[in-house]
């Protein structure tokens, strides 16, 4: 029971970072139709952006953790965000109205182009972090002395996921660059007819998704205290099954399919073998598009007009 | 009295397909203008061609005494023009509010309720569904959710496109009725592409006749109903 209760708290906070990552490629494939494989390595810089401003910081005598905290998020969300909408107007925008296959293709460039970049500038050798968040509260202990943990870090992942998954829901659902957002998704040429500046409702999209895989990736920083170039595919792929899963286009489906491929994942190493843990995704992703590719919560299709 | 819309030699394209021959037409403020003509004449790419999507790749369109050839989509509404399209394009998974806050995109917020409470004066039946899924509504409640919504922008010319399409005799009736309303109370000037002829005629006070991409025949409201050419072409078999 402990063991269980252990593995689903891991699970959460696995989840919650994944759901952020998510949000970004559902977003993005709402509202131009485009899987943006770019958007692991945006989490990927996100993390190197908070790891060399974490030890800056340190460096600066800033120690204190809400600051500490606070000022790597906005710096991190800041340079992603120019990453997000740079790569939408050099890579993409220019691609509009051409072949489907030809920004996906320019999406995979960019991948490849910034995993490359990142492992010139910053070398191909893992980086740490000394942990910066300590401690945490013990929950239960069982028979046989296991412990279940919750970590500060746990609960602060936990609670900044909820809190910019509120923030984000409300900005879609009642803002009016969330409206426009929604009007581009379902009709650009209507959206731009009423007045929407289309283009720059797409770069907007682009940047959000950027800064939400930017606290994603300050979050894994903190939680594994290691970086390397490459975290961002693997983090990519399952960001993108959990957004698969969910329902590739819907938001809620995106934040749940996060949290289930954590869950998933944390289960299936603490169960089964923790070699395969990664399978597990690529598995889940094969049967979804099989045998249900809309995910759970996407709208089928066809639909009244 | 000014010449609100001209269009002069106006050539638009999809890809290689000549679909407006060279356009030539006025719209004067305060009138009823309508254009008609069979399916695929190319009225629906003239009412686009003047908000700029597709732009025309010859000719010149102005509104108000400006060029507005060149200016992109988005910024046409801001110039004073608004569009119902064809096919209405409503957001389906909006609600009906929601889609009128979308047409109020470009508007000043002060004046929102108002230009709310005066579209539900014209179409009292969006009211009691503000908070419905456009998508959800009868063909009828979305042409007036269309029309409502290019109000919203406080125009000063609409662009309708087929407001009568697919629609019940009853409810068609209707529409034109509000149309003629706006032209009246409000002094909206108005330009209406229809496929149904005769209501479109008896409405409006000067008339254009589309024939694949070049405008063959042009006159009063009644001239053209009373002209026999046009009464066989797109007159006969009832209205
Ligand atoms: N998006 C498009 N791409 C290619 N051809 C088009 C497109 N839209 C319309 N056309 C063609 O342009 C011509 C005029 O169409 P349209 O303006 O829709 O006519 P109408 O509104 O009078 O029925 C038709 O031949 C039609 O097939
Ligand atoms: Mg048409």
């Amino acid at each position: 029971m402990a063991y269980f209760l252990q593995q689903l708290i891991n699970g959460l906070t696995l989840g919650a970072i994944y759901g952020l990552i998510a949000l970004g490629y559902t977003m993005v494939y709402g509202i131009i139709g485009m899987i943006n494989f770019a958007h692991g390595e945006i989490y990927m810089v996100g993390a190197f952006v908070s790891l060399i401003s974490f030890l800056v910081l340190g460096a600066a005598g800033i120690t204190w953790v809400p600051l500490m905290l606070a000022i790597v998020l906005v710096i991190s969300m800041v340079f992603t965000s120019i990453y997000g909408w740079t790569i939408e107007r050099l890579a993409y925008r220019p691609l509009r109205g051409s072949v489907r296959l030809a920004p996906l293709i320019s999406a995979i460039g960019v991948s490849i182009f910034l995993q490359n970049y990142v492992q010139l500038v910053q070398g191909a050798r893992i980086k740490p972090l000394p942990p910066v968040i300590r401690g945490g509260f013990t929950l239960m202990g069982d028979g046989d002395n296991f412990v279940v943990q919750l970590s500060y870090l746990q609960i602060i992942i936990m609670l900044l996921t909820v809190g910019l998954m509120v923030a984000f829901t409300m900005v879609i659902t009642r803002t009016d660059l969330g409206r426009a957002q929604r009007a581009c998704e379902q009709d650009k040429t209507m959206a731009a007819l009423l007045g929407v500046n289309v283009d720059r409702t797409i770069s907007m999209t682009f940047v959000m998704g950027a800064a939400l895989a930017a606290v994603a990736g300050v979050m894994v920083t903190m939680y594994y205290g290691v970086v390397d170039f490459y975290i961002g595919f693997l983090a990519g792929v399952k960001a993108f099954t959990a957004a698969v899963l969910g329902g590739i286009g819907s938001l809620p489906g995106a934040m749940l399919g996060g949290i289930l491929i954590g869950l998933i994942e944390s289960f299936w190493s603490a169960y089964f073998t923790i070699e395969y843990k990664d399978v597990a995704a690529f598995a889940i992703l094969v049967m979804v598009l099989i045998f249900r590719p809309t995910g759970l919560l996407g709208r089928p299709e066809i639909e009244k007009v | 009295m000014t010449a609100m819309l001209t269009v002069s030699g106006v050539k638009t394209f999809y890809g290689s397909i000549e679909a407006l021959k060279g356009v030539d037409l006025i719209v004067e403020e305060g009138e009823i203008v309508t254009l008609i003509g069979a399916n695929g004449a190319g009225k629906s790419t003239l009412l686009m061609t003047v908000c700029g999507s597709p732009q025309a790749r010859y000719g010149r369109i102005t509104f108000e005494g400006r060029d507005i050839t060149r200016v992109p989509t988005f910024e046409i509404v801001r110039r004073g023009i608004a569009q119902s399209p064809e096919g209405r394009r409503i957001f389906g998974r909006m609600t009906v509010l929601e889609n009128l806050q979308m047409g109020a995109v470009t508007a000043r917020a002060a004046t929102f309720d108002r230009d709310l409470e005066r579209v539900f004066t014209l179409f009292p039946r969006l009211k009691e569904r503000l908070s419905q899924r456009a998508g959800t509504m009868s063909g009828g409640e979305q042409q007036m959710l269309a029309i409502g919504r290019a109000l919203m922008s406080q125009p000063r010319l609409l662009l309708l496109d087929e407001p009568s399409l697919g629609l019940a005799p009853l409810v068609v009736k209707q529409i034109f009725e509000v149309i003629r309303e706006i032209n009246r109370e409000q002094g909206m000037t108005v330009f209406l592409v229809e496929q149904n002829a005769y209501h479109a005629l008896k409405l409006a006070h000067r008339a254009y006749v589309l024939v694949t991409g070049r405008i063959t025949m042009s006159g009063t409201g009644a001239e053209l109903l009373a002209n026999p050419e046009v009464r066989t072409a797109y007159l006969e078999g009832g209205h």
